[in-house]
């Protein structure tokens, strides 16, 4: 690396670093540089280009997801037909379906953002990572709850320790966990950057990834109560009639899942700004 | 090499070493994570009488019979490759019929039939409208065929 290189290098880093400070006013004169380095990834590791995009996102995900959810919901409680055997109660697929989908999408993601923290020690994906935790676990019990109340009348019991289920559980207890880690190592200032993850927390979200593709699988490794996959690459068999309200509620809970994780990395983001001018103000 | 490569290597030989444990574990509990045996597994591991099991299979068509103090059943649970005979009395869950899939919980008596304390329904993975009953299913193209 030639002189002038790691020179500019120098700037560039304190210009982040200065940017990821909310108070600090990145002096204008520097920006070039910190172009030099910034690649897609890291153009967003600046918290206000991150809001910049992030504020009206949240409300383009927000709305439309909140339409299309409750548009599914209601398709699907009142348009389409019962199931041949199932009668009505197939109905909570609706919302059983888009739960586990987003339970599991969540971790998926807190291991994503775990990855980028670890390796490219992005500020605002340690921030992410606690952001997806809440509602991800809110999902995953959604999801328990929902297939506990249809287990009951279709199999004829509330809990079975089958591979599916139990694998569901351990994710649960997995959420429970990377929050309190998160909130420990929080409280004892150990978060990479302001507000984020610590990376022990990060480990444990990498982790915790291995069970994704074992609750996927359990169904079909191990024989179990739980049914088989429905819908799979080869198509689905759930009919058509039974099946087009599940899309929307899909996407709806989807679209909604992004814009709450917008909120609460929003969210602590301002709290980081609160923060900073605390301390500045009790520095006089 | 940067500092960020060898973070890079170190988490995706982790990632890969862990993905290599997961499914060695998962493939090394394939038998004991199973929730119930099925009749083939019966016939070919053999289960001794009166170890508490679960039994699951398809109810073979025809093979239902009441006795006559009408709460005992008589069925037969097959797999498609054994049929063991079982019984249960008690009241079964709705979806218990002729051709769907069940596990019952329970031992095996000395002359080899299931005796069933629990009956749980299996639900596959099929949902379809009314209508569509009595058609029958193809499980390669997942095409509805009207049964003749």
């Amino acid at each position: 690396m030639g002189r002038l290189d790691r020179q500019s290098a120098v700037i560039a880093a304190a210009d982040d670093f200065t940017c990821l400070s909310p108070l600090a006013k990145c002096p204008t004169g520097l920006r070039p540089f910190a172009r030099l380095k910034t690649g897609l990834m890291h153009r967003f590791a600046n918290p206000a280009r991150f809001l910049k995009i992030a504020r009206p996102l949240t409300g383009w995900l927000f709305w439309p997801g909140l339409l299309l959810l409750l548009a599914g919901c209601a398709c699907g409680l009142f348009l389409t037909p019962a199931d041949y055997l199932q009668g009505d109660t197939v109905r909570i697929l609706y919302i059983h379906v888009p739960a586990a989908w987003l339970g599991m999408g969540g971790w998926s993601g807190i291991a994503i953002a775990a990855l980028m923290q670890l390796v490219w020690r992005h500020p605002l994906a340690a921030i992410a990572g606690r952001a997806i935790a809440a509602p991800g676990a809110l999902f995953t019990a959604i999801c328990l709850a929902t297939g506990s109340i249809w287990g009951r009348p279709t199999w004829g019991t509330w809990w079975e320790w089958d591979g599916r289920m139990t694998s569901m559980l351990v994710l649960l207890f997995l959420y429970l966990g990377y929050i309190a880690l998160a909130n420990a190592s929080a409280r004892q200032g150990q978060t990479m950057g302001q507000g984020g993850v610590s990376n022990v927390t990060a480990i444990f979200g990498l982790v915790g990834a291995i069970n994704i593709p074992i609750i996927n699988r359990s169904v079909v490794w191990w024989n179990s109560l739980h049914q088989g996959p429905s819908i799979t690459l080869r198509g689905s068999s759930i009919d058509m009639a039974l099946l087009w309200p599940l899309g929307l509620t899909l996407l709806g809970f989807s679209l909604w899942f992004g814009a709450i994780v917008l909120m609460r990395m929003r969210a602590i983001l301002a709290q980081n700004k609160v923060e900073a001018r605390m301390q500045r103000l009790a520095r006089g | 090499m940067k500092a960020k490569h060898q973070r890079l290597i170190l988490a995706l030989a982790a990632l890969v070493a862990l993905i290599g444990a997961g499914l060695l574990a998962a493939s090394a509990l394939k038998d004991e994570a199973a929730y119930f045996y099925a009749p083939n597994d019966v016939k070919t591991k053999g289960v001794e009488p009166g170890k508490a099991i679960r039994l699951g299979g398809m109810v073979v068509k025809n093979s239902l019979k009441r006795a006559p103090d009408g709460v005992t059943i008589h069925f037969n649970v097959s797999d498609g490759k054994a049929t063991v005979p079982a019984t249960f009395s008690g009241i079964a869950p709705d979806l218990f019929k002729e051709g769907s899939g069940v596990v019952a919980e329970g031992s095996f008596d000395a002359k080899g039939t299931f005796i069933a304390t629990n009956l749980l329904a299996k639900h596959d993975e099929r949902y379809m409208p009314r209508e569509l009953e009595g058609m029958n299913y193809n499980e390669t193209t997942h095409e509805m065929k009207a049964e003749r």
